[in-house]
């Protein structure tokens, strides 16, 4: 094995300047949210720019980076002492976060395109670009930042976005209910990372990711399990991995192209970053790695479960997604040899599912917002660009031979199968239910007849929102093989991530290979006889006792529910208790106390002169009786 | 040949003095010579140019001199660190007072014309106010340097009486509710004269026991003189009582709410202000330089009075109704923490730092005290000034910006963070600390907390309440009210977040102590 390369300080040139990939959206929202109504009529255009002005400084940035020999491509840039002593903060461009900045940029960028047509008729549009500018800037440092504070500060400024945007319609109680929901459940993980830096930083006496890695070898291990637990709390609140995973399906209330570019290509996967990005720290602690791996294969598989059973497309993909970034984790739990694949997933899974996210927009758009896919039906001839770009989506994300999908997803189950057959052979169940989950989806949608509401009048989306989905699906189509065959992608993170004794060889026909296959296929037949060939039903039958456990979330909510929320709330009512009897009581009955005097001496006060007079005599006579006693003592 | 002396006068060291009790007569002359129509032309300037003149004779003295260690004018007079530093905080706070009372509409048109009677109507319809509040007011303000600069009881004797004459008149010229103004300036005299009265015996006594009646000689004598000590214990409270009526300690309060309210509320301000300041210094120089040996003699009795003083004060401020009671039983409460300071006496440094903590909220208090009467002179509806705390409801709304800034006042009165009354509390209380008198901060904290509650229910009384629909207009104020209100908030800011320039230089002033 081969571990990461040194990091360098770099001054001058693109890189040098990288922090502006940061700063122009942020730049943007801050316009944008500053500017108040001036800047409605132009604003959603501002908010492109910066989008696309922070892409073309990732691809310039990029393009200096491959310049530099393959040893020196982790370049520091420091900006400024953010907490003095303690933080500087600084920018580190690499392999790692410089495909994560062009996957935020580039497909952040098409998202906000898409968005120009998706909110034209809200009239909050400029405050929605804004938010996304605002996303753009928080994960960029997320991502960037060479020390765990800048990203923990990412970190919670994404969680701000994602709860801004989620309850962008607060109008709806149960937008605003999902985004409260959303921020309360990352709280349990950023709770995690927030002591697992302060573990990194009474450990190693930093926070800069230069010294603490190259520490960590000198650390105890089971402070490093801490750590590596700690941050792995953190990746499954933001990544909606079990036992956090709750939110995920309820964020589908904000608008789609925030589904798309949130919960689905960008913020959810920064726990899988999270987890590469500290490879040094989970190397070393086995324990973590593996808890790392069981919760991937668990969410894969759980998420997929949830899939089967949604009605709505929002929420179908969404249980996709909690599936897919368990792959990721999966993979970001198996050490160098997985690190590539995790990250070439997670980037593939960015254009695909943003791919089928949007196309899931543009059928929204087109059927007056309707999310139920059994009021779907017949949508392909209708909505012909849509469906073409979807149908690619979907063959991307089934795995189906030469797509995106196929490389990297197979790479992760190889790779899998390789260090234990159990977590190998549980992700090759779960490519068998995607199989089912989607094409379920695809047949329910596109295919069948009409079972559309009486006012639906589907027309295809105007071409700034087809035109994203065309990009999107070309990537979904070509990304996985350019960057897995050859392990290309696997020599460019290299530097980052350090690389494994042997490199893997891409097969065609291997075992896994061909029984994953073999079960997407059975997955897909399956759902075409059930969905395809079937009459699907316009209302929900009853289903079994599996439909029930896979609609309600496989229970999540309920266990949530009553492990945390009912004992919470009898807490909070013995401490409203406690406080209005006990506490205000006590209070209270003070102020009673000390009104009543006030009252009572108030009389005193009663205005004649002479009584006044009276007083002061009295008080004299009191001073000077108190004055002979304490002298004569 | 062994004729009568002239004595000596350093005419230099006391020109402040004498430049304003100058003013104040010329004042006089004008009242006497010039027509009617010409006098508040005359008058406004001649008293902000006397008052600002003074204030500079003030900074040039200490300047060119430093801090003066000698009495003047044969020992009658002390021009030292604490007197320098009190006359320019008595000056600053008279200017901005000045410039309250130059607010015609709070002034009677004719004092002498009987309530409701046909003459008032003619006064008022000739239109104008009495100038006459000018030289007063003068004369008070003079009154105020010498008693708390006077290193002899005779003299102080003087300034208590030449600066509570004016006053007595001025609190009865208020234009509006003139009956209540007419009865607060009776009560206000009657029992002024009794106090003085009070003050006098006791000077009188002390006289009989120590042959003297200056300052230090009196100190000289404690020890000296045997089996007199009745007569010096009966003398120190008699003369306590006259000080302590004058800034308002309990049992000696009750003029405090009556006079505050009825008086024009420039006239309040001064007195609120300017008074206390000046009162204060009297009491630190019969207390600690005349009777600083008897500390451990008066200092239990005193603390009854601080304590008693802080707990009236708090708790008869939650059941006012009216802006400028409560505002008086606030003062009531200060002068009690003023005092746990004045009981913080030790060691000569414990001293100093006493002092100067005195000195600095005796500034941080005057100013913002100065500041929330200008607010409340702006509160207006058909009868004048709104006093009622219920027609303050909702002023929020209506008037964010002067209810923001009177809600600062309040918060600075009760002590809170980045505001002056944080600091001035803090320094004092942690002087009595240092001067062993916990228990004391004990009850000053928590009569703090209970002042607390009524200036925190003025604010959410301004904010949180529906305003009334006939509810008071906030007057437009003019230029002179507006600088006092903008002055008084930048002071309290100012010295509550950078106190650190006022602190040296009380702390400067406070070094040398009292001449003696």
């Amino acid at each position: 094995m081969e571990p990461a390369e040194k990091i360098i300080q770099h001054a001058g040139g693109v890189i040098g300047v990288s922090w502006l990939m940061i700063a122009l959206p942020l730049l943007g929202a801050a316009i944008l949210l500053l500017g108040g109504r001036r800047t409605d009529r132009w604003g959603h255009l501002l908010g492109v720019a910066m989008s696309l002005a922070s892409f073309v400084v990732a691809v310039l940035a990029f393009v200096e980076l491959i310049g530099l020999p393959e040893a020196q491509r982790r370049r520091g840039v420091e900006l400024f002492q953010f907490i003095p002593g303690m933080v500087d903060m600084g920018v580190l461009i690499d392999p790692l976060s410089i495909s994560f900045a062009l996957l935020i940029t580039g497909v952040g960028s098409l998202i906000h395109i898409y968005s120009i047509g998706y909110m034209s008729h809200d009239p909050a549009r400029r405050r929605f670009f804004a938010y996304l500018n605002l996303f753009v800037a928080a994960m960029l440092l997320l991502v960037l930042a060479d020390n765990y504070v800048g990203l923990y500060v990412g970190w919670e400024g994404v969680g701000l976005a994602s709860y801004l945007l989620i309850g962008f319609w607060q109008q709806k109680p149960s937008a605003a209910t999902a985004a409260q929901k959303a921020f309360i459940v990352n709280r349990v993980g950023d709770f995690g990372l927030a002591i697992g830096i302060f573990v990194i930083w009474t450990t190693f006496g930093s926070v800069a990711y230069g010294p603490v890695f190259g520490a960590a070898g000198g650390a105890d291990q089971g402070v490093l399990t801490v750590i590596g637990l700690l941050l792995l709390l953190g990746a499954c609140g933001k990544s909606a991995q079990v036992p956090l995973q709750s939110w995920l399906l309820d964020a589908m209330e904000g608008p789609t192209p925030v589904s798309a570019l949130i919960h689905a290509a960008t913020m959810v996967t920064a726990g899988v970053y999270l987890v590469v990005r500290s490879g040094a720290i989970f190397e070393l602690a086995p324990t973590a790695q593996l808890v790392v791996t069981i919760v991937g294969v668990v969410t894969l598989l759980a998420g997929a479960i949830i899939g089967t059973a949604k009605d709505d497309i929002k929420k179908g993909l969404a249980g996709s997604t909690m599936s897919q970034i368990g792959y990721m984790m999966l993979a970001a739990g198996l050490g160098p040899a997985g690190y590539a694949f995790a990250i070439a997933h997670l980037i593939t899974h960015g254009f695909f599912k943003a791919n089928l996210f949007l196309g899931a927009g543009s059928i929204m758009h087109a059927m007056n917002d309707e999310v139920d896919m059994r009021k779907y039906g017949g949508l392909r001839k209708f909505l012909p660009v849509t469906f073409a770009t979807f149908f690619i989506g979907y063959l991307a994300i089934i795995g189906f031979p030469l797509l995106s999908g196929y490389f990297t997803k197979d790479g992760i189950i190889e790779t899998a199968m390789h260090h234990s057959a159990i977590l190998g052979w549980l992700a090759v169940v779960g490519a068998g239910i995607t199989g089912f989950y989607m094409s379920r989806m695809v047949f329910m949608t596109f295919f069948g007849e009409k079972r559309w509401a009486d006012d639906a009048h589907p027309h295809e989306s105007p071409a700034v929102m087809t035109w994203p989905l065309i990009i999107l699906s070309v990537g979904s189509i070509f990304l996985g093989g350019y960057l897995i065959l050859g392990n290309t992608f696997m020599q460019f993170l290299a530097p980052a991530v350090g690389r494994p004794a042997e490199l893997p060889v891409f097969h065609f026909f291997s075992v896994p290979g061909l029984a994953t296959l073999a079960l997407v296929a059975v997955g897909a037949a399956f759902a075409w006889m059930k969905y395809g060939r079937a009459q699907v039903p316009v209302v929900a039958p009853r289903g079994s006792f599996l439909t029930t456990f896979a609609r309600r979330d496989l229970y999540g909510d309920a266990i949530n529910e009553s492990l945390f929320m009912r004992p919470g709330q009898w807490a909070t009512r013995f401490a409203v208790f406690f406080d209005n009897r006990g506490i205000d009581g006590l209070v209270n009955g003070l102020a009673a106390m000390i009104g009543g005097t006030s009252g009572r001496l108030r009389r005193i006060q009663t205005g004649f002169a002479r009584s006044y007079a009276l007083s002061i005599l009295f008080g004299a006579a009191v001073v000077a009786g108190a004055l002979l006693l304490v002298g004569n003592l | 040949m062994n004729g009568i002396q002239p004595p000596t006068i350093e005419y230099g060291q006391l020109m402040p003095l004498l430049l304003v009790f100058g003013a104040a007569i010329v004042g006089v002359l004008i009242e006497a010579f010039a027509p009617r129509y010409l006098r508040k032309a005359i008058h406004v300037p001649l008293t902000m140019l006397t008052l600002l003149g003074a204030f500079g004779l003030v900074i040039v003295q200490v300047l060119r001199d430093g801090v003066p260690t000698a009495a003047v004018a044969m020992g009658a007079i002390a021009v030292d660190g604490p007197s320098l530093f009190i006359w320019g905080v008595i000056l600053v706070l008279s200017v901005v007072s000045v410039l309250l009372i130059n607010d015609d509409d709070n002034f009677v048109a004719s004092a002498a014309a009987v309530p409701g009677s046909p003459d008032e109507e003619e006064a008022i319809a000739r239109g104008g106010a009495h100038t006459e509040v000018y030289p007063l007011a003068l004369f008070a303000i003079g009154g105020m340097m010498l008693f708390a600069a006077s290193n002899d009881l005779l003299i102080m004797f003087v300034g208590l009486e030449v600066m509570s004459l004016p006053l007595y008149l001025l609190c009865g010229l208020a234009r509006r509710r003139r009956l209540l103004s007419q009865e607060s300036s009776v009560k206000y005299f009657l029992l002024g004269a009794f106090s003085s009265a009070f003050f006098l015996y006791g000077m009188a006594m002390i006289y009989g026991y120590a042959g003297t009646v200056d300052l230090g000689g009196i100190n000289d004598a404690l020890g000296r003189v045997g089996g007199q000590d009745t007569l010096l214990y009966l003398g120190t409270a008699l003369l306590g009582v006259g000080l302590f009526f004058k800034i308002g300690a309990a049992p000696f309060q009750a003029w405090k709410p009556d006079v505050y309210q009825g008086a024009p509320t420039p006239i309040t301000a001064l007195m609120a202000s300017g008074t206390l300041v000046a009162a204060f210094g009297a009491v630190l120089r019969v207390f600690w330089v005349a009777l600083g040996n008897l500390d451990w003699d008066w200092r239990p009795v005193m603390w009854g009075i601080a304590i008693l003083t802080m707990i009236v004060g708090a708790i008869l401020a939650i059941t006012q109704t009216d802006i400028k009671r409560m505002l008086a039983y606030s003062s009531i409460a200060h002068a009690g923490f003023l005092l746990t300071g004045v009981i913080a006496t030790g060691e000569a440094t414990q001293n100093a730092n006493s002092l100067s903590a005195l000195l600095f909220y005796l500034l941080a208090y005057g100013i913002t005290t100065v500041g929330a009467f200008a607010v409340v002179t702006m509160v207006r509806d058909a009868g004048g000034e709104a006093g009622h705390l219920s027609r303050w409801a909702g002023l929020g709304k209506r008037s964010p910006a002067l209810a923001g800034i009177f809600a600062f006042f309040l918060l600075a009165f009760a002590g809170i963070p980045l505001t002056s009354g944080f600091f001035g509390k803090y320094a004092v209380f942690a002087a009595a600390v240092a001067g062993g008198a916990l228990p004391l901060v004990v009850v000053g904290v928590v009569s703090s907390a209970i002042a607390a509650f009524f200036y925190v229910r003025v604010i959410v009384l301004m904010f949180f309440s529906e305003p009334a629909a006939d509810g008071p207009t906030i007057a437009v104020p003019s230029a002179g009210t507006a600088a006092v209100v903008a002055l008084a908030a930048a002071a309290t800011v100012v010295l509550g977040v950078y106190p650190q320039p006022v602190f040296d230089l009380a702390d400067a002033a406070a070094s040398s102590l009292f001449v003696r």
